[in-house]
């Protein structure tokens, strides 16, 4: 039985050849959706982030993509992927209104990344949006479902820093009120904020000297819908 | 009689056979991903698009697949899939592919997927493996969307994101946590084996009552 086995079973070559060809036809299928898919993936998450941009920064029509280099803000067309980078938003007028910094940090479950609005004019927070987070459905997700708790990022004092007070309790420009059932997590996106906001304070120019809107960057021409 | 074997494999993934609640395979988003009707039908659709896909690539080449190297080959197929499967669901539906999250990759460990590919689409012709493949995969679908139906309407008051009750309901919010995913499934399979039982004593009570006639 054993002797039959042997002398019917394919060669190794044969062995070989199928799994490489198999692995070969894989891999160029899986190469062609990548690049089939990649355009729409790009514009997707172009959109996504424009959006969110304007969202925190109420007024704004216009964006640019802003880095910190060599001891100061540069205009970028597309950063680094490991380079932090913040946002500048400007009105019809290309008036500069403020930045959009991205943060992240750890949550209850895992990291929350956001996005938040910031006018270094008045050292206020201006909006706050969840972009990334897998908080407890139904507790926790209510630091982006609760339009009370958004609502209070409109105008929030960051000097000196941002405290979460208990639901009700707001007595200071500086203090929100944290979400009953979600202490943590509203906690975590305060922390989130001041710990960016300490990383990034000594790195924004001082009020009045951002740089300028450079003529139609290219994350806004296309997404008009 | 070739047509209703046809039929018949297809019927049987539904029912008979079912995947989740009568083979209990493919757990794991099975409790994962139900919190919700939308992402139930997601998941239930990439399931059966890999399924599917699959068998009739393992039942096309059964017979050029050496047995030395086919779990390999298998794997290879499945997770060509899934790659494909996991980029189309995030150009189409970003924000679905969100909450799916590391369960799209994952469809390639769904042991109902690389089961069937065994147990079945290897021996047998194309056509019925497909079959097969699709009445499994509609059968996979159907669970996943009545747990995820069940969890969405009682944890979040809602259906496909539509709200049912209005503002003064209160959600169940331990339904759409995993504990939830383990009451349902445990309420449904207990449906299950408890109408399979049914169904044994019917039977059971028809043969005697043929056997005290004759």
């Amino acid at each position: 039985m054993n002797v039959a086995k042997e002398t019917n079973s394919p060669s190794s070559l044969r062995l070989v050849l199928t799994l490489a060809i198999a692995g070969l036809v894989s891999g160029v299928a899986i190469i062609g959706i990548y690049e089939s898919t990649l355009p729409t993936i790009t514009a997707n998450k172009a959109r996504e982030l424009r959006e969110a941009v304007f969202k925190v920064l109420p007024g704004v029509s216009q964006m640019q993509a802003l880095v910190y280099r060599d001891g100061e803000l540069v205009v970028v067309d597309a950063p680094d992927k490991n380079e932090p980078v913040v946002y500048g938003g400007y009105d019809e007028r290309a008036e500069f209104v403020g930045y959009a910094m991205p943060a992240r940090g750890p949550g209850f479950q895992d990291t929350i990344a956001i996005l938040y609005g910031y006018k270094p004019g008045e050292k206020i927070v201006v909006g706050m949006e969840v972009l990334e987070s897998r908080e407890t459905p139904g507790l926790g997700d209510k630091i982006y479902k609760d339009a009370e708790f958004v609502a209070g990022f409109s105008a929030l004092s960051v000097e000196p820093e941002i405290f979460a007070v208990k639901k009700g309790t707001k007595s200071q420009p500086n203090e929100i009120d944290a979400i009953t059932g979600a202490t943590i997590s509203s906690k975590a996106v305060v922390r989130i904020i001041n710990e960016a906001h300490a990383a990034w304070s000594a790195q924004l120019p001082a009020p009045g000297s951002e740089p300028q809107l450079e003529a139609e960057e290219p994350v806004g021409t296309e997404a008009d819908q | 009689m070739k047509k209703n074997q046809t039929h018949e494999e297809f019927i049987k993934g539904l029912w008979r056979d079912n995947p989740v609640f009568v083979q209990v395979l493919g757990m794991c988003p099975m409790l994962a991903v139900t919190n919700s009707a939308i992402n139930a039908v997601a998941m239930g659709t990439a399931t059966f698009f890999v399924l599917v896909g699959s068998s009739f690539l393992v039942s096309t080449f059964r017979h050029l697949i050496p047995k030395q190297v086919r779990i390999s080959c298998f794997i290879i197929i499945i997770a060509t899939f899934v790659t494909i499967a996991d980029y189309t669901l995030l150009a189409l539906v970003p924000k679905v592919h969100k909450e799916l999250g590391a369960f799209i990759p994952l469809i390639v460990a769904n042991c109902l997927i690389l089961g069937r590919q065994e147990a079945f689409a290897s021996r047998y012709p194309t056509k019925l493996a497909v079959m097969d493949a699709m009445g499994m995969a509609s059968g996979f679908l159907l669970a996943l969307l009545s747990l995820g139906a069940v969890r969405e309407i009682l944890g979040d008051g809602a259906l496909f994101g539509v709200n049912l009750f209005g503002e003064n309901f209160e959600p169940w919010v331990i339904m759409i946590l995993p504990p939830g995913g383990f009451l349902t499934l445990g309420v449904i399979l207990l449906f299950f084996n408890w109408f399979k039982f049914k169904k044994d004593e019917f039977l059971e009570d028809v043969a005697a009552a043929e056997r005290s006639r004759g």
